[in-house]
């Protein structure tokens, strides 16, 4: 648990628990409070997850570690730009 | 359990008891506003429609008044109207003189302008004000309970500390007869899937389903991605990422109960427990929604502090985020940071809200109605202006 207002700093060696595993992952991008960093690589166009739930793809490659959001992951839903290039 | 109210004549409960003023077009707004600041115990309702609109959206301003004119906060209700307008303001007022309330309405073009109509409605309201007052509180079992849940500036706090506790208090309510709506359909893009199974059968899952789908629809026509004004900036500042992400969070406040109906925009449930409610995620549209369903109470989370309260709608503010609580004291009701920092269950903390509602429900202030920010209020209109 960290406290609001915090962030996590590149360098730092942080520990990520999924289920019962827990794992010790590095911080290579400065990570704000409440957002998401990647917890394994992440190839371009795979699905990200959280909640257990699809919540989009990535743009790009996304490295173990890194911030993970609007610069490398889209939404699948609500796009109205993606249709109207399909038509 | 039970919880202290205003016992209508049509049996309904109101956990507030005020001289509604409502303004029936745009254009009536002034004097409505005029005689609501002269009146102590008026709650004065303002919008942008009622004129120049599609036959559908003038059904639904028409709709939309008469079940605010009904909602069990309001004792009395006087309707305030220009004239001219598109709504039908008698068909209005009908409708909630059936539901037991004096109305009174007055009509600006007939009475000679603004200076005299807000003369005779100030005059019309302090009666209403004084025959109002003699209603005192009786307690009143939990079915009598109406809980709007909203979520608004969200932020990774909302999804994973604020509406999940929340869901458990909704939870709790159901259990003990209550009745809870949910609405802001937009976010549920991306978890529907979810929500419907929660349903209680396949038709009410395929209406989930449906409402998101017609939601989803008007948000493509525009031709853009969804993202900027959902997620809005400040959802994606506070760390959430695309609509499905915040729909995932959103949902949560639902709890766990079965979902026994859905409802287009502001109709009153038939049924007791939890029901859906289409209506967008903004405010204003939204709380005037859950206000003309009949919601008596209304429990708001907030990640990054969204300060809106209704006028006649105590509306609960509860934070996931200790920043947030320590920044808005004046609009936050309930912290339930504790859970992220560890040192608090999610259930404990639902217990507490739960707790907040009743209390609310009885009588306690909020501090949206402590401070007056309370003008969140529009009516959700689909088609044009014309």
């Amino acid at each position: 648990m960290f406290s609001v207002g915090e962030i996590i700093r590149t360098g730092e060696t942080i520990s990520s628990g999924l289920g019962d595993r827990t794992t010790k992952l590095l911080i290579i991008t400065p990570i704000p409070y409440g957002h998401k960093f990647a917890i394994k690589d992440i190839s371009k166009g795979e699905n990200i997850l959280t909640y257990g739930e699809a919540i989009g793809r990535a743009t790009q490659d996304i490295a173990l570690g890194s911030h993970a959001h609007i610069q490398n992951i889209e939404g699948l839903r609500g796009r109205g730009d993606l249709e109207s290039q399909e038509v | 359990m039970q919880f202290e109210g205003y016992r209508r004549e049509n049996s309904s409960v109101g956990t507030r008891n005020y001289v509604g003023i409502i303004s029936t077009v745009v254009c009536a707004n002034e004097v409505a506003e005029n005689i609501a600041r002269e009146v102590e115990g008026t709650a004065c309702f303002t919008h942008h429609q009622g004129c120049c609109q599609t036959p559908p959206d003038i059904n639904r301003v028409n709709d939309t008044l008469i079940g605010l004119g009904r909602n069990p906060n309001l004792a009395a209700v006087l309707l305030v109207s220009l004239g001219c307008e598109s709504t039908a303001v008698e068909d209005v007022e009908k409708a909630i003189v059936e539901a037991g309330k004096r109305v009174e309405t007055i009509v600006i073009q007939e009475i000679g302008g603004a200076a005299r109509s807000s003369a005779e409605g100030i005059l019309l309201a302090q009666d209403m004000v004084m025959e109002a007052s003699k209603m005192k509180r009786v307690s009143c079992p939990m079915n009598d309970l109406v809980l709007g849940l909203k979520c608004g500036s969200s932020d990774t706090t909302s999804g994973l500390a604020a509406n999940p506790a929340l869901g458990i208090a909704s939870d709790q309510l159901v259990e003990a007869g209550g009745t809870s709506i949910v609405g802001e359909v937009t976010e549920f893009i991306g978890a529907e899937h979810l929500l419907a199974k929660h349903a209680e059968n396949d038709s009410i899952g395929q209406q989930i389903l449906d409402l998101v789908d017609r939601m989803e629809k008007r948000a493509k026509s525009v031709g853009t991605d969804i993202r900027g004004g959902q997620p809005t900036g400040g959802n994606i500042k506070g760390g959430l990422t695309t609509i499905e992400e915040k729909s995932l969070g959103a949902i949560a406040k639902a709890g766990n109960a079965t979902i026994k109906a859905v409802y287009e925009y502001g109709v009153a449930p038939k049924t007791h427990g939890l029901v859906v409610m289409d209506s967008p995620g903004r405010e204003p549209e939204i709380l005037t929604g859950l206000a003309a369903a009949g919601c008596n109470v209304i429990a708001f989370t907030t990640g990054r502090g969204a300060p809106q309260g209704f006028p006649f709608v105590p509306v609960i503010k509860i934070t996931g985020n200790r920043q947030t609580w320590d920044k808005l004291q004046d609009h936050v009701d309930v912290d339930v940071s504790s859970i992220l920092e560890g040192t608090e269950t999610l259930q404990s903390a639902g217990k507490r809200i739960f707790e907040a509602i009743l209390e609310v429900a009885s009588g306690r202030k909020t501090k949206a109605e402590i401070s007056g920010y309370t003008k969140a209020m529009d009516i959700y209109v689909v088609g044009p202006v014309i």
